[in-house]
């Protein structure tokens, strides 16, 4: 631009620019405005926030506590809540609680976290499959998860689990193949209500192949719902993780899990009630923090609000 | 005559609802069934009939949104279709497009506005900033600022302004036809004019040639050169706008035209011409579909099938009364034309 720019072209310099900042602000896609509406909910931060620290002290647990989480002291049994040096207790071998409850998320969140997203994978893209090519694809991919469906979700889990042996690997690889059909089910209801709406058919007749399709249309309106699904599933998940540990099929013992400390300590419920109880407010508290973030995320998500 | 810019030739399409046991069609809806038509180029041919004549389903068979059963699809005299030796359908798409009824289910609500438009030229090979600055013509070429509209979603708009949207979308493919299904059929009245007038002034300066399917009469003789007039998946009568509307030859198009309400109190008609439903397509009458709620059918009538006859110079009919020695008592000049239409609704 010239030099000489009198009061008006200043003026109609600073109008441009506020313009287009306007328009940058305005530019965020839809995902960006998903989490800057979950970054403005106090109910689903502070879920993060409990969520976030729960993950650090299990990753940060061998630099957090001096105690070894599997060696305890014969002297220092069933120590109540406040115990100095110990102020989350011990168990019935002496082991120190908090590092129990720290080293045992590793194995817990990890349980209830990883089978969900890896099913989330599979069972979108069976969903998806199955939803957007239908006729003898949907009725192959669809009918063959009904199968799953004939068991309750935890006796799935215990007789997968009972068939692949006991095992921190085996829990996981059954827990996803009691999450994939639930799954897929849902991207497929989502995806056939998607993929009759016209524009998809205006997409088709820009000609645009059926990938691109899927990646433009169809995914971008199907993972949503099928994501806050998923999360949902990571309460059930990790309840059922740590019933397939309680049952003995999942990790063993001396190593510390949440479903597996709530099993040895069910024998000390009498004892020391409060410190008993302390792995199951920890599922109780993850699961709830999932939850809510949930639902966080469906109004988050939720494009006309 | 101009030259036809789109041609259809016996256009079918069954739909097969129920299979038998050994897979055979048990029960077949004949949606289109041998429905032919014109259109010349920069002319608009309007589209009519009651609901589920097969109007709309013609419309996805022009797009080859669902494959057609048989027929011919001929844009400027080449035939296009998914058969060896013809032209491939993916040019015919992009030659012709089309905007649906719903505005709302037809844009993308997780696309902005801009994405939904350039996506058919990205698909096309565009480069990312052409496609947006095509984009903003458009939007600008539709009536809405392209500034305040870019960047918003579908569900910030109305049901106008959507539409106009539509319309941007399917003129980024820079078609020569466009197929309106049924366009501003959802749109309240003072929109709906807005929306016609964009249309018209679009086909000026873009030498669009449309094929307006709706069901409402006044609006497809406002902005129709020609119109088709369909009944159960086939075409009953064919002509200028102006020869249907004031000497419709069929009688389904004299009972259409007394259906639509007078404009003033004076032209009010007392009658009701045509009672009942149309029957199902899923089982057609023998003979002339039209021949149960027909009243002036005889016994030929439920025999033969009518074939389209000349009428007038370019206004072809499918009626026994109109075929000369068709075994039919009366013929078409000894019936008075009952169908006074009010000054108010031609003009």
């Amino acid at each position: 631009m010239d030099q000489s720019l009198g009061p008006q072209g200043l003026q109609s310099r600073v109008e441009e620019y506020a313009e287009q900042a306007r328009d940058i602000a305005r530019s965020r896609g839809y995902w960006a405005t998903v989490l800057h509406r979950l970054l403005r909910d106090p109910v689903s931060m502070a879920c993060a926030l409990v969520l976030l620290t729960l993950i650090l002290l299990a990753v940060l647990a061998p630099w957090l506590t001096p105690y070894n989480p599997s060696q305890g002291s014969m002297l220092n049994r069933l120590a109540g809540i406040g115990t100095p040096g110990h102020w989350l207790g011990t168990d019935g071998q002496g082991r120190d609680m908090l590092t129990r409850l720290m080293y045992g998320g590793r194995y817990s969140l990890v349980m209830g976290i990883m089978p969900v997203l890896i099913a989330f994978f599979i069972g979108t893209a069976m969903g998806v499959t199955a939803g957007f090519v239908g006729g003898w694809a949907n009725s192959l991919i669809m009918r063959t998860t009904d199968v799953f469906f004939a068991f309750p979700a935890v006796l799935l889990a215990i007789a997968i689990s009972g068939a692949l042996g006991a095992g921190f690997v085996n829990a996981m690889v059954s827990l996803t193949l009691v999450f994939i059909p639930p799954i897929a089910r849902v991207a497929e209801g989502v995806t056939t209500a998607v993929r009759h709406l016209d524009f998809v058919e205006a997409a088709r007749a820009s000609g645009a192949g059926a990938l691109t399709i899927i990646r433009v249309h169809i995914l971008g309106n199907v993972l949503g719902p099928v994501f806050i699904y998923a999360t949902s599933l990571v309460s059930v998940c990790m309840i059922l993780a740590a019933g397939l540990s309680f049952l003995g099929l999942g990790v063993r013992p001396p190593a510390a899990e949440w479903g597996l400390m709530l099993n040895t300590l069910r024998q000390s419920l009498y004892v020391q009630p409060w410190v008993s109880v302390l792995p199951g407010a920890m599922i109780f508290l993850t699961s709830l923090c999932f939850n809510l973030l949930s639902d966080g995320l469906r109004s988050a998500m939720d494009i006309k609000r | 005559m101009l030259p036809p810019a789109l041609e259809v030739l016996d256009l079918k399409k069954h739909f097969v609802t129920r299979k038998t046991l050994l897979g055979k069609p048990d029960r077949v809806v004949r949606a289109v069934d041998g429905v032919s038509f014109h259109v010349a180029r920069g002319q608009t041919l309007g589209v009519v009939g009651e609901s589920g004549c097969g109007k709309s389903t013609t419309a996805r068979l022009l797009m080859h949104l669902i494959e057609p059963d048989a027929g011919r699809i001929r844009l400027h005299g080449r035939e296009y279709g998914n058969v060896g030796g013809l032209k491939p359908v993916s040019e015919l798409r992009q030659r012709m497009q089309m905007v649906f009824q719903d505005s709302y289910a037809s844009l993308n609500p997780r696309l902005t506005i801009e994405d939904s438009i350039a996506f058919g030229p990205r698909i096309q090979g565009q480069s990312r900033s052409e496609s947006r600055q095509l984009a903003r013509d458009l939007l600008d070429q539709v009536g809405l600022n392209p500034d305040s509209f870019i960047r918003r979603y579908p569900h910030e708009l109305s049901g106008g302004q959507r539409q106009r949207v539509n319309i941007a979308r399917a003129l980024a493919m820079k078609p020569e036809i466009m197929v309106l299904d049924e366009a501003v059929s959802a749109l309240d009245k003072s929109v709906q004019a807005q929306v016609l007038n964009l249309l018209s002034d679009l086909k000026r300066d873009f030498e669009l040639t449309y094929l307006f399917i709706s069901h409402d009469l006044n609006v497809v003789q406002y902005i129709s050169d020609h119109v088709v007039v369909m009944y159960l998946g086939q075409v009953v009568e064919f002509g200028p706008v102006a020869q249907i509307y004031e000497q419709p030859a069929h009688p389904y198009t004299r009972a259409l035209l007394d259906a639509v309400p007078a404009q003033t109190p004076n032209s009010r008609k007392a009658h009701t011409v045509l009672e009942g439903d149309p029957p199902n397509p899923i089982d057609p009458p023998a003979g002339c579909r039209f021949h149960p709620r027909c009243p002036f059918a005889e016994p030929i009538c439920a025999e033969r099938e009518p074939v389209p006859v000349r009428v007038r110079p370019e206004q072809e009919s499918a009626c026994h009364m109109v075929a000369p020695q068709s075994g039919h008592s009366r013929h078409l000049t000894m019936i008075p034309l009952t169908s006074t239409l009010p000054e108010e609704a031609v003009a």
